[in-house]
C-alpha cells in the first residue's frame, strides 16, 4: 500500500484546496493519469499518479480547503508496482560524482597586516616601452608558450587591431590563432566562453569595453558562475580585454568606466594596469590564470612610454597593489590612468610640503586591502581617485573597507575624487569638467590634511 | 498506426532491400530503455517535488524523450552535448548517473554539482555534458564554442547544441548560426520544438512557420523531424552528425516534439487543452511506439521488456533513496569553487 501525499505544486506552496477527485475508490490508475485537481494560491493544477495500482481509499474528500503539503490524501494498492530492491548501480556515488578541480579557499575577512609588505621582486634591467607594445608582447609570449591560447575579436587580425594592440600577431600565429570576428559580441563572447569551458584559453578583445555590454550576460552568468554551479567541475580560463573608460571626445556611449560593474562579481578577477610593466606583467598572469579575468586597459595610456623589465620571464602577481611612491601625510589610491594623475598630484603636493603616498591598485578584484591599510595606518588619511562614477564605485568600496579595517587610524573622513555623475558630454569644455582634474586631487589631499 | 507499420517494415529491411535497417534491435532496445529511464526518473522527480524535497524550478522532460535518446545514438566518445534548463533527460541520455542527478535536484552533496547548481545546472566533462544552463539562449553560443574548440583542436568531435523553439528567437542564436557557418564549426543545432515557450505557442512567438529554415540565410542545411519517433530522430541525427564530422559545417534539426507536463512545476496549463495533451500521449508517445515495434517486429517478448522495466524502476528507486539520504553540503562548501586556485 502506498500513500499519495498532498503535493507541492509551486516553489512557495504550503497548502492548497483539494478541488476535485477524478478517480473514485476502487478505480485502477496508471502512472501519468490525472487523479485530482488542486487549487493553489496561483492556479488550479492537475495531480498525476506516479505509481500504478488501485485507488483503495480517499482520505481527503474533494472540496477540502487548507490541506497541508505532504498530508496523505489517498491510498493506493501498488500491487505489482513495488519496485524490486535496487541493485546498487556501481558503488560509485557514495560522495559527489564530480571530477574535481582545485578549489580556492574562502575569502577571509581582510586582516590588517602589521608586517611590512614583501618588496616587489627586482626584475633587473628595463627598457622604455609603450603600453601598446607591452600588451602585444605579453600576448605573443603566452601564445608562443601555450598553443591553447588564442586571440579573438573584431579587427584583431588583418586590420592589426583597432588600436594596434595585436600588431604583427596575425603574421606570427596565423588566422587560426588570431581570429577576426564579425560585429557580434554576444555571439562570439559566448562562443569563446564555451571554448574555454573545454580547456582552451581564449583572449577576447573588446574593441572597447562599452561593447562588452552586448555580451555581459555571457560574462556574468556563463563565465563567472559556472565553476560554482558545477561544484568545481567546469572552470573558464578566459581573458576579456580592451580599452575602458573615457577616451577623448567620443561622448557618453563610448566613455564609461566598467570597473565597479565587473568588480562587483564573485567568480571574476578584475585587473586595471597603468604602466607598461603593469600591462605586460599582469596580462601574462591573466592569460595563465585558470579563472575568467576582466582586463581593463585605457586608450590614452596605449601610447605612453614606461620602463619595463626586459627579463623574458617577467610577470606580476594578481591581487597585489603597488606602492608607486612612498609618502607620510596622505594616501592616494588610484588605478589605471588615474595613477598618472596621482603621481602628478604627489609632485605638486611635495612642492607644497605635503608628502603623498601613491598606491596603484593594479587589481580591483581581489582588492589588496592590506597594502592600503598599511599605508593608511601610516598616513592616517585617504583620498581615492577614479574616472568613473562615484555611486557604488571603486572609491566607495575602498573607503568602506578602510572604515571596516582601520577606522581608528583615520584623522579625517576619506575623500573620493571621481568623474561627475552624468553621461559623458561631447563638448570639449564639458568633457574636461566631467572628468577628475589634478586640482581636485590636490584640493582633496589638502582637505584631509587640513592644509 | 500506419507509421508504426512502416517502421516495422523498415525494421525488417523490407523497404530497403539488403541494406542496413535504420536501427538494430539492440539499438532500439537501448533506446527504449533510455527513454523509459528518463520517463520514470522525471515522474519520480515530480513526485519528490510534490513532497517538497526538490525546490525552486524543476522542468520535466516527459514526452520529449525520443529527441535526446535518438540523437545520443549518433554520437561517439568525445562528442559534446549542451542544453538549457529542461536538462535531466539529456544528462541521463549521456550516461550520467541517475543518483547524482537526483541528488542534485534535492540539493545534496552527492549531486553532480555538490548541491550548488540544482535542476538547471549540472555538468559532466567525462560524459561530454556541458550543462544545464539557466539563461534561455545562452547555451547556443556556448555550444558553438564547444564546436569551435573541436574546430580549433581538429579532433573530429561534434557538439550537439539543444534549445527550445522559444530560445530560437534570441538574437545570440542567430549570431551563433552565422559564426558556426562562417567557420564551418561541427555543431548540430537542435531545436526542440515542443510548441510552447512557457505558455506562449510558437505561432504567437515566431513569424517563421518552419524553424528548420532558420539557418538558411547562412546556408545551413535544416530538416524537420518527427521528434516523437526515436527512429526518425536517429536517422536525421546520423545525417547531421556525419555532415559535421566531415567538416561541412553546422546542421540544423527542428524536432517536432511535445511536453506532457507543464513548463515547470507551477504551470497551470491554461494555454492548451487537456484533450490536446491527451491526444499526443495516446497517439504519439515515443515509448509506446518503441515498445510496440520491439514486440511486433523485433521478436522481443513481454517478459524481456518487463526485465527492462524492472531494471529502470530499480535505478530510479535507488536514485530517489540516495537523493534523500545523501547529506546536504557542508557549510564550508559555501566558499569553495568560486575561483580556481592559480596553478
Amino acid at each position: 500500500m502506498t500513500q499519495i501525499l498532498m503535493p507541492a505544486l509551486s516553489p512557495t506552496m504550503t497548502e492548497g484546496k483539494l478541488a476535485r477527485w477524478l478517480k473514485a475508490e476502487g478505480e485502477t490508475v496508471k502512472a501519468g493519469d490525472v487523479i485530482a485537481e488542486i487549487e493553489t494560491d496561483k492556479a488550479t493544477m492537475e495531480v498525476e499518479a506516479v505509481d500504478e495500482g488501485t485507488l483503495t481509499k480517499i482520505l481527503v474528500p474533494e472540496g477540502t480547503e487548507g490541506v497541508a503539503v505532504n498530508t496523505p490524501i489517498a491510498e493506493l494498492d501498488g500491487g505489482a508496482a513495488e519496485a524490486p530492491k535496487a541493485p546498487k548501480p556501481e558503488a560509485v556515488l557514495d560522495k559527489a560524482p564530480v571530477e574535481k578541480m582545485e578549489t580556492a579557499k574562502p575569502a577571509a575577512t581582510p586582516v590588517p597586516a602589521q608586517a611590512a609588505a614583501a618588496p616587489e621582486k627586482d626584475w633587473g634591467a628595463t627598457r622604455p616601452m609603450t603600453v601598446r607594445e607591452a600588451l602585444r608582447d605579453a600576448m605573443a609570449a603566452e601564445m608562443r608558450a601555450d598553443k591553447d591560447v588564442f586571440l579573438i575579436g573584431e579587427e584583431v587580425g588583418q586590420y592589426q587591431g583597432a588600436y594596434k594592440i595585436s600588431q604583427g600577431l596575425l603574421d606570427e600565429f596565423g588566422p587560426k590563432r588570431v581570429i577576426d570576428m564579425p560585429i557580434t559580441e554576444h555571439g562570439f563572447t559566448g562562443m569563446a566562453v564555451g571554448a574555454a569551458m573545454t580547456g582552451l584559453r581564449p583572449i577576447v578583445e573588446f574593441m572597447t569595453f562599452n561593447f562588452s555590454m552586448q555580451a555581459i550576460d555571457q560574462i556574468v552568468n556563463s563565465a563567472a558562475k559556472t565553476l560554482y554551479m558545477s561544484g568545481g567541475q567546469l572552470g573558464c580560463p578566459i581573458v576579456f580585454r580592451g580599452p575602458n573608460g573615457a577616451a577623448s571626445r567620443v561622448a557618453a556611449q563610448h566613455s564609461q568606466c566598467y570597473a565597479s560593474w565587473y568588480a562587483h562579481l564573485p567568480g571574476l578577477k578584475v585587473l586595471a594596469p597603468w604602466s607598461a610593466a603593469d600591462a605586460k606583467g599582469l596580462l601574462r598572469a591573466a592569460i595563465r590564470d585558470p579563472n575568467p579575468i576582466i582586463f581593463l586597459e585605457n586608450e590614452i595610456l596605449y601610447g605612453q612610454t614606461f620602463d619595463c623589465p626586459v627579463d623574458e620571464d617577467f610577470i606580476l602577481p594578481i591581487g597585489k597593489a603597488k606602492v608607486e611612491r612612498e609618502g607620510t601625510d596622505v594616501t592616494l589610491v588610484a588605478f589605471s590612468i588615474m595613477v598618472g594623475m596621482a603621481m602628478q598630484a604627489a609632485d605638486e603636493l611635495a612642492a607644497q610640503g605635503i608628502s603623498a603616498e601613491v598606491i596603484n591598485l593594479r587589481s580591483l578584484r581581489p582588492l589588496d586591502i592590506e597594502t592600503i591599510v598599511r599605508s593608511v595606518k601610516k598616513t592616517n588619511r585617504l583620498v581615492t581617485l577614479e574616472e568613473g562614477w562615484p555611486y557604488a564605485g571603486i572609491g566607495a568600496e575602498v573607503a568602506m573597507q578602510i572604515l571596516e579595517n582601520c577606522f581608528d587610524d583615520l584623522d579625517a573622513p576619506p575623500v573620493r575624487v571621481h568623474g561627475l555623475d552624468i553621461p559623458m558630454p561631447y563638448a570639449a569644455n564639458l568633457e574636461k569638467l566631467a572628468l577628475p582634474r589634478l586640482e581636485q586631487v590636490i584640493e582633496a589631499a589638502k582637505r584631509v590634511t587640513y592644509k | 498506426m500506419a507509421e508504426t507499420a512502416a517502421r516495422a517494415a523498415r525494421g525488417k529491411g523490407a523497404s530497403k532491400g539488403p541494406s542496413q535497417p535504420a536501427i538494430s534491435k539492440d539499438q532500439l532496445t537501448r533506446a527504449y530503455r533510455d527513454m523509459l529511464l528518463i520517463r520514470r526518473f522525471e515522474e519520480k522527480a515530480g513526485q519528490l517535488y510534490g513532497m517538497g524535497l526538490i525546490g525552486g524550478f524543476c522542468h520535466l522532460y516527459i514526452g520529449q524523450e525520443a529527441v535526446v535518446v535518438g540523437m545520443q545514438l549518433c554520437l561517439q566518445p568525445g562528442d559534446q552535448v549542451i542544453t538549457s534548463y529542461r536538462d535531466h533527460g539529456h544528462m541521463l541520455a549521456t550516461g550520467m548517473e541517475a543518483r547524482g542527478v537526483m541528488a542534485e535536484l534535492t540539493g545534496r552533496i552527492g549531486g553532480y554539482s555538490k548541491g550548488k547548481g540544482g535542476s538547471m545546472h549540472m555538468f559532466s566533462r567525462e560524459k561530454g555534458f556541458y550543462g544545464g544552463h539557466g539563461i534561455v539562449g545562452a547555451q547556443v553560443s556556448l555550444g558553438a564554442g564547444l564546436a569551435f574548440a573541436n574546430w580549433y583542436r581538429q579532433d573530429g568531435a561534434v557538439a550537439l547544441t539543444y534549445f527550445g523553439e522559444g530560445a530560437s528567437n534570441q538574437g545570440q542564436v542567430f549570431e551563433s548560426l552565422n559564426l558556426a557557418a562562417l567557420f564551418k564549426l561541427p555543431c548540430v543545432f537542435i531545436i526542440e520544438n515542443n510548441k510552447y515557450g512557457m505558455g506562449t505557442s510558437v505561432e504567437r512567438a515566431s513569424a517563421s512557420r518552419d524553424l528548420s529554415k532558420n539557418g538558411s540565410p547562412w546556408g545551413i542545411p535544416g530538416e524537420q523531424v518527427n521528434g516523437m519517433d526515436v527512429i526518425a530522430v536517429k536517422e536525421a541525427g546520423e545525417r547531421a552528425v556525419a555532415h559535421c564530422r566531415a567538416g561541412n559545417g553546422p546542421y540544423l534539426l527542428e524536432m517536432k516534439t511535445y511536453r506532457y507536463r507543464g513548463h515547470s512545476m507551477s504551470d497551470p496549463a491554461k494555454y492548451r487543452t487537456r484533450e490536446e495533451v491527451q491526444k499526443m500521449r495516446e497517439q504519439n508517445d515515443c515509448i509506446e511506439t518503441a515498445r510496440k515495434l520491439l514486440l511486433d517486429s523485433h521478436g522481443v517478448s513481454e517478459a524481456e521488456l518487463k526485465v527492462i522495466d524492472d531494471e529502470v524502476k530499480a535505478i530510479v528507486q535507488d536514485s530517489a533513496e540516495f537523493a534523500q539520504t545523501s547529506p546536504e553540503p557542508d557549510e564550508s562548501e559555501l566558499w569553495t569553487d568560486v575561483l580556481v586556485e592559480s596553478r
